[in-house]
């Protein structure tokens, strides 16, 4: 069979050996690491004696642990946190590795900042002690998690010993209705298909309503397949891809450019090529989406009521819900929309590129945020911040009555640091809602930026489309 | 890591099912950037009276005298349960433990164990009980315990211990075959590489 699915491509031409079993040594062209899963793996070769084997093709961002309030310093509010960095910065140091570090323009969260230096490309393959690195194969490139231990693996040999995993197709056909966005498409995808749909996947999304996307949405898109438990999610490569990539700071130049993009015209799947699983979405259907429960895949449309645990026949589903609704305080029945809220979360690599900025400003610009609700903006990277100020976006945030903050990862997750008050009701649109991981019983929604805005106006969940005019 | 050698030493009863990895080595232990240095967080909710004082809970086995610089560990069904933190197999390794016997293990804290110089063995409940305490003679090689109770292992975890391997090693085994890949990728795909 000489039809290929694009992932196979990928796993192809990184091939360096078949181990037999399933198993092949992938060559890994570049290395993302952090400094709280990635400094780890730094020291820990340190400690054997061995070196990184090419740290030009490594970089490393300061994201997870350090303080995103204005003028911030190495203190951190997470206890100890202050060592990560500092042992980041002397690890990276010493091994040769370019970190974008505090004050660098090209700080951010790792997968906002990696796409815009152009530190990922098409076709390439990109790793990261980090679960969330499937962002990244948004641009045609096989890009997916691993842990701290692999990771050494990955930056003494340039290879990684990797099980295959099988290929899935999610087709998303027909058009978006108006307010819809990438991150409905997705949380509406796992509410059907569940967390575990695409365990022992490769996903693929394609379809029309994926190529109509930008390349930030497309992101979004890909941030959630490791919620879907795929292996990792990818996009084949168009004219936007090729258009985004050109002319970033790491991007081949000249004649290196011209031949890339003369190959990366092959890296999609070829018509014809067979998936181990096809699922087809009518993107029509899709309705702005918000979580209820402890799981990415307990959400459903806003105008839809909290489905009763008895609705699910399966005993373990049965109790999850039960157990869900009693972490978030809900009830059978309710309607998203009756719930208040006391925060609201703009942030984290799913949702804080300049697009989704800009796409929220459209909706802040004349309003405030609704009494009582604390409402924060942190941008994925330094430079989504200062592109954002530069058009004044930051202005209209704040004139609303959001706190408008430096970037990192923030309260996405809870390190220990900060976070949102005990039993708060948060909207964010963030990738997790599982129980405390914006702080100690702190009750998470994800959803759109879009609707997070209108939320935090509202007072309540609630879609964009929903509000008064202004 | 150093391959594994013969181990001679008196065995540590922990006789007690389901001990998680939190249990191993508390999330509030953890706030280092090292595997190393965590050898005094290991079992630190239950070796020490309070959490700031450090004061020694007498009645905890591994405060026992008697067993200072033991290796070997024995232990209850489901041993090293929960999360997938490499941090509880690193703290055991660094406090001295190179072995550990148990009816049945966590899947992940198995593979961890393998990984990192420790050898997991499994032995039914009835056959570990009598070894409380006892000097032991742990034969890898061979496969044996005080030369006369056998033990199974996989080929690989075995070769993997015994040699002292570790991924790096097994992946620079295909040294040549990487270099090769390297050539010709290089003049493949030459926008590629930084
Ligand atoms: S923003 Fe959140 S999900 Fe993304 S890398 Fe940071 S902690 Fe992980």
């Amino acid at each position: 069979m000489s039809e290929k699915t694009l992932f196979d491509k990928l796993w192809n031409s990184h091939t360096v050996a078949d181990l037999g079993d399933g198993v092949a040594l992938l060559y890994i062209d570049r290395i993302f690491l952090h400094e709280r899963t990635g400094s780890i793996s730094l020291i820990g070769l340190e400690d054997e004696g061995r070196a990184v084997a090419n740290p030009e093709k490594v970089f490393c961002t300061m994201d997870h642990i350090i303080d995103t309030v204005p003028g911030r310093s190495d203190t951190t509010t997470m206890e100890g946190g202050r060592e990560f960095i500092e042992m980041t910065r002397q690890a990276t140091a010493q091994a040769g590795i370019r970190l974008f570090d505090i004050g660098d323009q090209r700080q951010g969260i790792v997968h906002v900042t990696s796409p815009e230096q152009g530190i990922v490309l098409p076709g390439l393959t990109l790793v990261c002690p980090d679960s969330h690195t499937c962002t990244q194969g948004a641009f045609g490139a096989l890009a997916w998690g691993i842990g701290s231990t692999e990771a050494e693996q990955a930056l003494a040999t340039n290879v990684l010993r990797v099980e295959k995993p099988k290929n899935m197709r999610v087709t998303f056909d027909g058009e978006l209705s108006a307010g819809v966005t990438a991150k409905d498409m997705i949380l509406h995808l796992i509410s059907a298909y569940s967390t575990s749909g695409a365990v022992g996947y490769a996903v693929e999304f394609a379809g029309t309503a994926v190529s109509i996307l930008s390349m930030e949405s497309r992101m979004t898109l890909c941030n959630m397949a490791v919620e879907f438990g795929a292996f990792t999610g990818m996009i084949a490569v168009d004219e936007k891809t090729v258009d985004y990539v050109e002319g970033r700071p790491f991007t081949p130049q000249g004649a290196l450019w011209d031949q890339a993009v003369k190959d990366w015209e092959d890296l999609k799947s070829d018509s014809g090529a067979k998936f181990d699983k096809e699922i087809v979405v009518d993107a029509s259907k899709i309705n702005p989406t918000v979580s209820w429960g402890t799981s990415p895949g307990q959400s459903i449309a806003i105008g839809e009521t909290i489905p009763s645990p008895e609705s699910f026949t399966e005993r373990n589903q049965n109790i999850a819900t039960k157990n869900a609704q009693k972490y978030m305080a809900v009830t059978p029945g309710t309607r998203l929309n009756d719930l208040k809220i006391d925060a609201a979360f703009i942030g984290s690599c799913t949702n804080s590129r300049l697009t989704d900025l800009r796409r929220v400003a459209k909706i802040l610009q004349g309003r405030k945020v609704a009494k009582g609700i604390r409402a924060i903006c942190v941008p994925g990277s330094t430079k989504v911040k200062q592109d954002a100020e530069a058009e004044g976006l930051d202005q209209i945030f704040k004139d609303a009555g959001f706190e408008w903050r430096e970037s990192g990862c923030s309260m996405c997750f809870f390190a220990g640091g900060e976070s949102f008050g005990f039993e708060e009701r948060v909207i964010s649109s963030t990738n997790r809602n599982f129980e405390g991981r914006q702080g100690p019983k702190t009750r998470t929604h994800i959803a759109s930026p879009e609707t997070v805005a209108a939320s935090a106006i509202a007072g309540h969940i609630c879609a964009a489309a929903d509000l008064e005019e202004v | 890591m150093e391959g594994f050698q013969t181990i001679n030493s008196k065995a540590i009863p922990l006789l007690l099912i389901n001990v998680d990895t939190d249990a191993i080595i508390p999330s509030r232990e953890m706030k280092r950037v090292s595997k190393r240095g965590l050898s005094e967080g290991l079992f630190a909710g239950w070796r020490y009276k309070s959490n700031d004082s450090r004061e020694l809970e007498p009645d905890f086995i591994l405060n026992d005298p008697e067993y200072n610089g033991a290796k070997i560990l024995l232990g209850g069904d489901n041993f090293g349960c929960g999360s997938s933190r490499e941090h509880a197999v690193w703290a055991l390794h660094e406090y001295g433990i190179r072995v550990i016997i148990a009816p049945s293990f966590g899947a992940i804290f198995y593979k961890n164990c393998i990984r990192n110089g420790i050898l997991p063995i499994l032995l039914s409940d009835q056959n570990i009980e009598p070894l409380s305490g006892k000097e032991l003679k742990i034969n890898l090689e061979n496969q044996l315990i005080n030369d006369d109770i056998s033990f199974e292992i996989a080929p690989a975890d075995k070769e993997m211990l015994l040699d002292g391997l570790d991924d790096i090693e097994l992946n620079l085994k295909h040294v040549d075959d990487i270099r090769s890949f390297e050539n010709n990728d290089r003049v493949k795909r030459p926008w590629a590489y930084l």
